[in-house]
């Protein structure tokens, strides 16, 4: 258990400086809307989401209606429908924690399940499920001490939330010196680049990952073609 | 300011089941029986897209201006630079988060 606590941890870092930070944001926020750290708690321990919480703050204030609500959240959320997608069968094995894995899934933890190679040695199960649960840790503690505390913070912490943008491009990077097939990373970035610029930044997400899906299906059936025309 | 109980945790409740729901989507969909080698041909390469789209929303989600951007830049070019010859994680993530809280702290004010 120590042993994979110990790797859950030190690969889970950059998550923890993002998530602190910006939860702190979230705490910050939501108590000067009104709504004090028992608040923060409970919201950051059941929806844990980044964009889906500060919507929800606005809601709040704008007192938005319950359906309403509902289609916001959806649409913010949309992107996750993809994510599972990745561990359809990776999650099935990890027994009683299998609710709490797809319920965990968020932008980052979704990068480092899969972008971490668990050592030999480590029990993958036991690591994953910490990976998950640290992350979350991190959210519930940033967005409670944000509620408590955010206020008092003077030192600058301009950009610290960077750490996540380095995860992702050092994911990036990793992927590139070591898997062979780059096509999906390409389609990603020609998909994620069209769209940011035709749709700027709060709507590009979804358009991209579903052309990315579109594209991949079509990379598929190029491939199965090759592999009959080969058999022939 | 006075806080509407009852509405607040509602509200609360809506977003967090509409949060689960969308990142249960595709085990309430496939989950049941073996997926398709389709579906699994998508999942397993998704990532590598995924990954980019999020790379592309951290360096030009926030703005697409010089000012905005550069430093986001700057400190992405050292990032994948120092991963590529070091190849270590912490090293990259944490001198590159460093440089870009400079950048943005004391030259792109």
């Amino acid at each position: 258990m120590r042993k994979e606590l110990k790797f859950a941890f030190l690969n889970t870092i950059p998550v923890m400086l993002g998530y602190l930070f910006m939860g702190m944001a979230f705490g910050l926020l939501f108590e000067n809307a009104g709504y004090n750290f028992i608040w923060s708690f409970f919201t950051s321990v059941s929806v844990y989401a980044g964009s889906g919480q500060f919507l929800l703050v606005d809601m709040l204030q704008k007192h938005t209606g319950f359906m309403a609500a509902l289609v916001l959240m959806l649409s913010v959320q949309c992107r996750h429908i993809f994510y599972g997608l990745t561990f359809i069968e990776d999650f099935k094995k990890m027994g009683k924690a299998y609710p709490y894995m797809i319920f965990s899934l968020t932008d980052e933890t979704y990068s480092l399940l899969w972008g971490t190679k668990i050592p030999e040695g480590l029990n993958e199960k036991r690591t994953k499920f910490l990976i998950a649960l640290l992350d979350h840790s991190y959210w519930i503690v940033g967005c409670t001490l944000g509620a408590v505390i955010g206020s008092l913070i003077t030192f600058d912490v301009t950009g610290v939330d960077y750490a996540m943008t380095a995860l992702f491009i050092v994911i990036f990077t990793e992927q590139w010196l070591t898997g062979k097939n780059h096509i999906p990373a390409l389609i990603g970035a020609a998909a994620g680049m069209a769209f940011m610029v035709l749709l700027g930044g709060d709507k590009f997400l979804l358009p991209s990952l579903a052309v990315s899906v579109g594209g991949l299906l079509i990379e598929q059936k190029i491939e199965e073609k090759g592999e009959k025309d080969d058999a022939n | 300011m006075q806080i509407d109980f009852k509405y607040s945790a509602l509200i609360i409740i809506i977003s967090a089941l509409a949060t689960f729901f969308t990142r249960a989507f595709p085990f309430l969909l496939f989950g049941r029986k073996k997926p398709s080698k389709t579906v699994m041909y998508v999942g397993s390469y998704l990532p590598g897209a995924v990954i980019a789209i999020l790379v592309v929303y951290c360096i030009c989600g926030g703005g697409m201006d010089m000012h905005t951007l550069l430093p986001k830049v700057i400190a992405g070019v050292l990032v994948v630079v120092l991963h590529v010859r070091k190849r270590n994680n912490l090293l990259s993530i944490g001198l590159g988060t460093v440089v870009y809280m400079a950048l943005v702290q004391l030259v792109f004010v």
